[in-house]
């Protein structure tokens, strides 16, 4: 075979540099929606290699739920300091606390919807165009529809009917006072490369991710960590793991795996041998067959 | 543990509605053991609930709630799946002709096509419509897959048939490497696993054919083109006088040292280094991200491009293009739109259709020149600053174009440059 032909993590990597450079060259003032997770932390890692050796021209924002694991708020503040650029905080209590939202009820409440509305009110307080999003089309059959470059209307909306096409490496990013753009820089990228480009760019992540002691209960299927915001009932009982997680999203619904995985090679090791999709564990999608679509819709990440 | 060298190999589907697109990527990815536990049990959950004997195998891919509820699908799905011999990402595309515009999303990117016909119907009109455009696409393999053949006694003589008919068809286009596999996406035959039931096809099934095939002549090494997408200036004291140009190589190789020339200035000076997405390089390719640097102060920004002194594009402002109108709005005569060329941008018009398909008999109609949604033209295009272009069959990235409305910021057409 020629020299001249990349691996496919090669190949993937330079497609998603290129669109985090088309981003820049096309919006006035993108941001990165940085979560904590290591999808997230993946983006930022490709952006700090796309304007190499001039620093990331893009803030950092994150919609904060209230609902964290301390662990991920050390580590985004620590990340920010290193790479020195801004970060933006939109805070899901602070909707709350101003009547824009109110709180679900119940044992199986979550913020997880309360986002929405908190992201979108960032979004436009802030006046971004674009919010660089780390969602994957292998994740979610939604997400498996949608563009590099997704357009949202002025209400935040996605309509996933009417789409532009989207052809070779030609973006269209156009639009009109107050719609704006999500982009997928890693939309082709399954949860096996994300893995295999960690371990290889030797990429920190929160300790989360890997195998840890941890004080559980099991609901639905899944490990829920403990936590000041969880409501028991009777029967659900507290226990001590050895877990880790899969992807961070709220501590109240993220829920963990029983793992002995505790480096990298583990991990990566691990997910090849996975029969179960990664958000198989959150409760967020398992609220109806079409739950991620039509958050998507209403402008969810 | 190592991450293998396997090759991206980019395919997607096309073919009539119904003619089983959804159902054999569904089929790949089950036999081939790339769908994950909870993914099948949420499929076989609502497969019962629509009364499907077994598993609807088109629902690991029509995820959107309007297609799982029609039964069809509207816009491109992206699915993934490794072998050991390559990784796969596959757009699964929509039959429908009012969907056509999502067909040429997915199939513009793609190294291979898999055109379905359905055995009971052979070729019918959307199939030489989807043919006509994953060969104006210059889609460089394309796999014509006879599905159904279970509905039809797997009958050689109706495959037979029907690979007549598509090669009596298809001799008028130009497709560099057509090959031939009857299939049933529904019960598993020739796609991941031999048939039983059809001893009179000798041929290899499809996964192993697109296993094999031999793409790393896909990407034209010969011209070098480097579009400029953004400069860059870092502010730290340690970089004051570094400005590198970022962009992607569209194709070909750059070295440090070459002698290039800056279009359209003409200006050339040489390359004093190339980073690459993992440091400096000594020579970069096709499709990888770089910045590049050069001896010389030119002043260059995003639109131009860095080519090599001997080997430069055609620079015009009246361009010939292929095109393919995706817009319910049609065409509005000697209308301008901006016209996107690799980073460059500018306002074009359309200054005269000069022939429409006829996708029925591929015969060029120049009466009737009102270009509408799905239709596919010859156009004339002025442009009010020179392109730096070559013909689409030479080089996908830097032979291509797109027309946006600035009316409605709606892509509305994909143009190929002839
Ligand atoms: N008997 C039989 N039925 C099949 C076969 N392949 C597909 N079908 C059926 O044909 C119907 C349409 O299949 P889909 O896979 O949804 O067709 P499609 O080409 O994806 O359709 P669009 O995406 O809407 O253009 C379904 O009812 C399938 O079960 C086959 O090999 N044999
Ligand atoms: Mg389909």
């Amino acid at each position: 075979m020629s020299k001249y032909y990349l691996n496919y993590l090669d190949e993937l990597e330079s497609e998603a540099i290129f669109v985090l450079r088309e981003v820049w060259a096309q919006f006035q003032n993108p941001v990165i929606l940085f979560s904590g997770g290591k999808d997230s932390i993946v983006i930022t890692h490709l952006a700090k290699k796309a304007f190499y050796p001039a620093k990331i021209p893009f803030a950092l924002m994150h919609v904060d739920t209230g609902h964290n694991f301390p662990e991920t708020i050390q580590f985004r503040d620590d990340l920010i300091e290193a790479l020195g650029v801004r970060l933006i905080v939109g805070s899901v209590q602070e909707s709350i606390d101003e009547g824009r939202v109110a709180e679900e009820k119940g044992k199986n409440a979550t913020r997880n919807a309360l986002q929405i509305t908190t992201l979108l009110d960032a979004i436009e307080s802030n006046k971004v165009d674009c919010a660089i999003g780390g969602g994957r089309r292998d994740e979610e059959k939604a997400r498996a529809k949608e563009r590099f470059f997704s357009h949202r209307d002025d209400f935040g909306q996605w309509d996933p009917k009417n789409q532009r096409p989207e052809l070779w490496n030609l973006f269209n990013g156009k639009h009109f006072e107050g719609e704006h753009f999500r982009v997928f820089p890693i939309s082709n990228w399954t949860e096996m490369d994300v893995w295999n480009y960690i371990l290889r760019e030797n990429i920190q992540i929160p300790s989360l991710y890997f195998a840890h002691e941890r004080e559980v209960i099991l609901r639905n299927n899944s490990w829920i960590p403990n936590s000041e915001f969880l409501k028991l009932d009777e029967r659900e009982e507290i226990v001590t793991k050895k877990i880790r997680f899969r992807t961070l999203g709220d501590i109240t619904i993220t829920g963990g795996i029983e793992s002995d995985a505790d480096t990298l090679e583990k991990i990566v090791q691990e997910v090849s041998a996975m029969r179960q999709t990664e958000r198989g564990n959150r409760a967020d999608d398992k609220r109806s067959e079409t739950a991620m679509e039509d958050r998507k819709k209403q402008g969810y990440f | 543990m190592q991450i293998d060298n396997n090759q991206l190999l980019r395919f997607t589907t096309a073919g009539s509605v119904d003619d089983g697109k959804s159902t054999l990527i569904g089929r790949l990815l089950y036999d081939s053991k790339s769908i994950f536990e909870d993914q099948l049990e949420a499929v076989e959950s609502t497969s019962k609930q629509k009364g499907h004997v077994g598993v609807d195998l088109a629902l690991f891919t029509d995820g959107l709630r309007d297609e799982r509820e029609q039964g069809i699908t509207i816009d491109v799905a992206y699915r993934y799946f490794t072998t050991p011999k390559r990784k796969f990402i596959i757009a699964d595309t929509p039959g429908h002709i009012q969907y056509t515009r999502n067909m040429v999303t997915g199939a513009s990117t793609a190294n291979a096509a898999i055109i379905l016909v359905d055995a009971r119907h052979g070729v019918i009109e959307q199939t030489k419509r989807h043919a006509f455009i994953a060969s104006l696409l210059h889609i460089p393999h394309v796999i014509v897959c006879i599905n159904k053949m279970d509905l039809v006694d797997y009958s050689e003589e109706v495959y037979q048939n029907i690979t007549g008919q598509f090669e009596d068809f298809s001799s008028k286009m130009l497709i560099p490497d057509i090959r031939f596999i009857p299939i049933s996406a529904l019960l598993g035959d020739n796609v991941v696993n031999r048939s039983e039931n059809m001893d009179w096809y000798q041929g290899a099934p499809l996964l192993h054919t697109l296993e094999t095939m031999h793409i790393s002549s896909d990407i034209n090494k010969v011209d070098s083109r480097f579009p400029v997408q953004t400069v860059l200036r870092p502010q730290s004291k340690e970089f004051v006088d570094y400005r590198g140009y970022a962009g992607r190589i569209s194709s070909g190789v750059f070295r440090v040292g070459d002698e290039i020339a800056v279009l359209p200035s003409g200006f050339t000076s040489r390359i004093k280094g190339i980073d690459g997405p993992a440091g400096a390089v000594e020579e970069a390719f096709a499709p990888m991200s770089v910045s590049i640097t050069l001896e010389d102060d030119i002043d260059i920004s995003r639109g131009d491009m860095i080519v090599r002194a001997n080997n430069q594009p055609e620079a015009a402002q009246d361009i010939e293009v292929m095109l393919c109108w995706l817009n319910d709005k049609p065409a509005r005569p000697r209308a301008k739109y901006t016209i996107m060329h690799t980073s460059n941008e500018q306002k074009a018009m359309i200054r005269e259709v000069i022939y429409k398909i006829d996708i029925e008999t591929l015969n060029r109609k120049t009466e009737d020149t009102q270009m509408c949604m799905n239709d596919i033209c010859k156009v004339k295009i002025r442009t009010t600053k020179p392109l730096m272009q070559d013909p689409y069959r030479e080089n996908r990235y830097t032979g291509s174009i797109i027309l946006i409305d600035d009316n409605t910021n709606e892509t509305v057409a994909a143009g190929m440059i002839v």
